[in-house]
């Protein structure tokens, strides 16, 4: 079937079958590979994207159920060239190793910034509770959070320097 | 890679036109809620239904309510908005000690009550902390609306008395004076299913109780609760013997299994420590709550 949507401001039309999902739709079909597919199982959270602005784990969300929807994935992220703070705060403070689990945190990130701006280290732990990274022990992702905390704002011009 | 067979796909708007749509796609059709317990079962292939009837845009099911003297949650409200609501804070600390255990928080943004129900699963989190509060279903079909307690809404695991054609629209709590609630669960990670947890809410006047509500769930109790424990206190005055006897009540009230979640007997005992835990914190918040 027929499925309109925007992703990453872009309106697109695809057909795809009903039973295609979100990651796979992302991933195979719009080649945004940023999006990763992890556990097929949602709880590993790398799949995480926003599904009319809320972070969602795109594995079990069906490409239909988007239909006319609009979804942000980790490409969404930068504006103009300009790493929003969130990837400037992984890349600051080593908030990644090997890099797989980086674009789910990343959206969870980006939307707790959002709706709180200046979290907690508890805070930041919990919003990230769905997501699994087996490099980092979560402090230095905690932390690239923290740091895109303290420099949103009037960081983003410090960034662009 | 896990893909679900093929189905058909439709998108309801009302309540209604998802009825329509279910009694013209037949038995083999499901709602899609959420998806979150739906879509796996698809993946894995134990569950193929023939075509899914999307309810996502169905405004008149979502929302969480205060309407006179009922708080009324919609089944299309997601676990993330009754963790959110202040009238859920206010009236039913249960729901928001259950919700802060249930998932993860992004599971959370899309998985829904009337899902969560609709699924019986034997070890669901808001079975329990809706059976302790002696809510209501609201269940709407071709033939109209009927009303069903929560404690006979689960007729067995995977199986509610919702027929072919017929969807939950709501779920709704009483509020009455006095009450205090909690939820105690105990899990082998973050985010897992329940080994055993146990919620109740306490009814109080003039310091002794009036009504006692005891959910059960992972543990095999009949519809969620336990009555044995609930009658031993009705009536009385709280003191830690009463606790301990209602505890020892639940733990011989429920039918747990041995699975990879914990021996039978493990579950036995937790749902006797997890009853006292719960009515103690019920207890003391019924302080203040009494009309």
């Amino acid at each position: 079937m027929q499925i309109t949507l925007t992703v990453n401001g872009e309106q697109i039309t695809r057909d795809v079958e009903p039973r295609l999902l979100l990651v796979h739709f992302v991933r195979d079909h719009l080649g945004l590979t940023g999006t990763h597919w992890g556990c097929d199982t949602s709880n590993c959270g790398t799949c995480v994207l926003w599904l009319d602005g809320t972070p969602v784990k795109s594995c079990t969300v069906l490409a239909v159920m988007a239909d006319g929807r609009s979804v942000r994935t980790v490409e969404g992220l930068e504006r103009d060239g300009e790493l929003d703070p969130v990837q400037q705060g992984f890349f600051e403070e080593h908030g990644l190793q090997c890099g797989f689990c980086t674009p789910g945190m990343m959206m969870t990130a980006r939307h707790l910034l959002d709706h709180n701006p200046d979290p907690s280290e508890a805070e930041i732990r919990e919003a990230i509770s769905g997501q699994i990274c087996r490099c980092t022990g979560y402090e230095n992702i905690v932390k690239a959070i923290r740091w895109a905390a303290e420099h949103s704002g009037a960081a983003e011009e410090e960034v662009g320097a | 890679m896990q893909v679900p067979a093929a189905f058909q796909y439709e998108r309801a708007k009302t309540v209604d036109e998802a009825i329509a749509l279910l009694e013209r796609l037949g038995p083999e059709a499901r709602l899609l809620a959420g998806g979150h317990s739906l879509l796996p079962m698809m993946k894995l292939r134990l569950a193929q239904p023939e075509a899914l009837v999307d309810v996502n845009d169905v405004a008149e099911l979502g929302g969480v309510r205060l309407e006179g003297n009922e708080v009324r949650i919609g089944a299309m409200a997601r676990h993330a908005e009754l963790l959110a609501s202040a009238v859920v804070a206010e009236h039913f600390r249960i729901l928001a000690d259950a919700e802060r255990v249930i998932a993860d928080p992004i599971v959370r943004n899309r998985g829904t009550i009337g899902g969560s129900l609709c699924q019986a699963d034997p070890s669901e989190d808001l079975s329990a902390a809706f059976a302790a509060l002696k809510a209501t279903v609201v269940i709407r079909g071709p033939e109209g609306e009927r009303q069903v307690p929560v404690r006979e809404f689960h007729v067995g695991p995977y199986q509610t008395v919702v027929g072919p054609a017929e969807i939950v629209t709501e779920v709704r709590v009483p509020i009455r004076p006095g009450c205090g609630s909690a939820y105690e669960k105990v899990e082998r990670r973050v985010g897992d299913w329940p080994v055993t947890a146990v919620g109740a809410a306490i009814w109080m006047e003039g310091g002794s109780i009036t009504d006692a509500g005891l959910g059960l769930t992972a543990v095999g109790a009949e519809h969620f609760s336990s009555p044995r424990a609930e009658d031993l206190l009705k009536g009385k005055i709280p003191t830690d013997e009463l606790i301990d006897e209602a505890g020892k009540a639940a733990s011989e009230d429920c039918n747990p299994t041995s699975d990879q979640r914990g021996p039978a007997d493990y579950k036995r005992h937790l749902a006797g420590e997890l009853t006292r835990r719960a009515l103690r914190r019920a207890i003391s918040a019924t302080r203040g709550q009494e009309a």
